[in-house]
């Protein structure tokens, strides 16, 4: 009797959504921006200092991955959280409470993160470019969201752990245990009186820097863009589907897979490099090895498909996560491929690089934030999603965007790669570096033209998003399964 | 140089040999799990269904009505 008056409190997970919204906006605006840049280079003094591609360009990896990628997995893990525990963040004040005080601190960190970027202030290393004080605050965070997790977690009605439960929980620690030992560094003014108050070195030297530098970066792509992702997969296309995922076995066997292997693969950024060669041989064998637990997970989540493909044609938010899936599937085969060395010695530094990137963030984790946000959307305000045509619209323009991009990128780097490589019959070069950008020039435009693609698409979930919240057309009761669309 | 060479391919080998079996022991203890009754792992799929407050749990947190109980009991 006692539940029949509670209900799920989507406060927190309402408050992240809109943060998702607003920093995905920022972000891909700020690197299509960029992306323009590289193509027309005279766009880099329009702002001064401020608008240049090497001040720009940490600021839209920052916000893309720790401000709208994380605000999403805070989003759906009060929102996932919370129902397949079947337990409301509301019975308990002190929950609640955190998860709330985890709200205000990130917003106020990710403000700073974005003052600070902008201003120039930076570690220099990629991915970790926070000052000490901010990777403080960034331990009191994420301290925050475990404490609210755990909190759920103690709390559960539910014994059993749905297997996006042990996403969320391998997400915080994966992310606790890589950022703190990337990020040791000796504050100068403390230690030496030397430098600004905020300003730090890293705590390692050389060699050891790089390492540690690509386990980070690399396992923050595992433990930021993969394994969260998968935990929203796993809850959100079998429910707006209404088909239980294929094997909740495989489901498992993926995830040890992945937790295993993942962790050993990022020394293939630094294959041809000074760390030792059985180092980068090691990275290439897990990171071939890890084909099987992303297709593991992948080819699941399309199996649980199954008999059911019409909602493929009748549903955009199934189109949006079973292209999420393929997106994932084509992304955890480039990636391994590429570190083969023999592929690495053309690929690396090459735009095909960030081609790789894009068509997995883009593809795979901006499409299930946007599945899994516009999914809750009726749920949070209990009305029809405002417009299923828009966002039939959306997901054919951010499509085309994405093909652009990443199709753009992978002839731009091979192109490339081919040209620093061609030596004459005297074993000269055969370019200078200015005739491969030359060549360039027109992928870089199309590069630019996809990502331009890809913020209409966002400006249109945003205006779906909203219109929804005001809508007219008001549910009796939160739909079970397929969300209910307006036309 | 040599030595350091042949250690790495024993271990190579060994923890080849290792991770082979634990990852084929893994889906054996699943499926053999299954067939002696012990768990029946697909049932857990549901979870992410029947997901509403007023459904019933696919598997009662018994810490948490122990708990609940004795709160009842106590007031």
């Amino acid at each position: 009797m006692q539940n029949a008056a509670l209900e799920y409190d989507y406060t927190v997970a309402k408050w992240f959504t809109y943060l998702a919204i607003i920093f995905g906006i920022v972000g891909m605006v700020i690197g299509t921006y960029i992306a323009f840049e590289l193509a027309f280079p005279g766009l880099n003094e329009l702002f001064g200092q401020y608008g240049t591609f090497s001040r720009l360009r940490p600021l839209h990896t920052n916000v893309v991955a720790f401000g709208f990628t994380l605000s999403g997995i805070f989003a759906t893990f009060y929102y996932v959280g919370q129902r397949t525990l079947k337990v409301s963040i509301a019975e308990s004040k002190f929950v609640h409470g955190v998860a709330k005080l985890h709200f205000w601190l990130y917003f106020i960190l990710a403000a700073c993160l974005v003052v600070s970027e902008l201003l120039g202030i930076t570690t220099s290393k990629e991915y970790a470019e926070m000052e000490w004080p901010m990777d403080v605050l960034t331990v009191v965070v994420w301290v925050l969201w475990g404490m609210a997790m755990f909190g759920l977690i103690g709390m559960r009605r539910e014994k059993t752990l749905y297997i996006s439960m042990w996403y969320y929980i391998a997400t915080f620690l994966g992310v606790a245990m890589l950022y703190l030992f990337n990020n040791m560094e000796v504050p100068t003014y403390l230690v030496t009186g030397m430098g600004k108050w905020y300003h730090s070195v890293s705590m390692y030297a050389g060699t050891n820097d790089a390492l540690v530098q690509w386990w980070y970066g690399h396992n923050a792509v595992a433990f930021v863009f993969t394994v969260p992702i998968i935990a929203m997969i796993y809850y959100y296309l079998p429910k707006e589907s209404g088909q239980p995922v294929f094997s909740y076995k495989l489901s498992l066997l993926s995830f040890w897979g992945l937790m295993f292997v993942y962790l050993w693969a990022g020394s293939h950024h630094l294959i041809y490099s000074t760390v030792p060669d059985w180092m980068q041989t090691m990275g290439s064998i897990f990171s071939v090895v890890l084909i099987l637990p992303s297709w593991g997970s992948a080819i699941n989540m399309l199996l649980t498909m199954k008999g059911e493909w019409n909602q493929l044609k009748e549903s955009p938010l199934i189109k949006f996560m079973v292209l999420a899936s393929t997106f994932y599937m084509l992304s955890t085969l480039e990636g391994p491929i590429q570190s083969i060395k023999s592929v690495n010695a053309l690929a690396h530094f090459t735009d095909w690089i960030p081609g790789h990137v894009h068509d997995g963030t883009l593809g795979w984790v901006a499409f299930m934030i946007i599945a899994g946000t516009l999914h809750m959307a009726p749920r949070f305000y209990k009305r029809e999603i405002y417009s299923k045509k828009l966002m039939e619209m959306q997901f054919w323009i951010q499509t085309t965007g994405i093909v652009l991009y990443f199709s753009s990128m992978w002839i731009a780097g091979i192109t490339q790669g081919m040209m620093w490589r061609a030596v004459d019959q005297y074993g000269n070069l055969a370019y200078s570096f200015i005739d491969t950008v030359t060549v360039l020039h027109p992928y870089y435009t199309i590069r630019g033209i996809g990502g331009f693609l890809f913020v209409i698409g966002l400006f249109m979930w945003a205006y779906n998003f909203f219109k929804t919240m005001t809508s007219d057309k008001v549910l009796d009761k939160e739909p079970a399964f397929a969300s209910p669309m307006g036309a | 140089m040599e030595a350091i060479r042949e250690w790495q391919a024993y271990a190579y080998f060994f923890f080849t040999v290792f991770l082979v079996v634990m990852l084929y022991g893994y889906i054996l203890h699943l499926y053999r799990a299954e067939k002696k009754g012990t768990r029946d792992y697909e049932k857990y799929g549901k979870l992410a269904l029947d997901d509403e407050l007023t459904d019933a749990p696919v598997e009662v947190n018994e810490t948490r009505e122990n708990e609940k109980n004795e709160n009842k009991e106590q007031s």
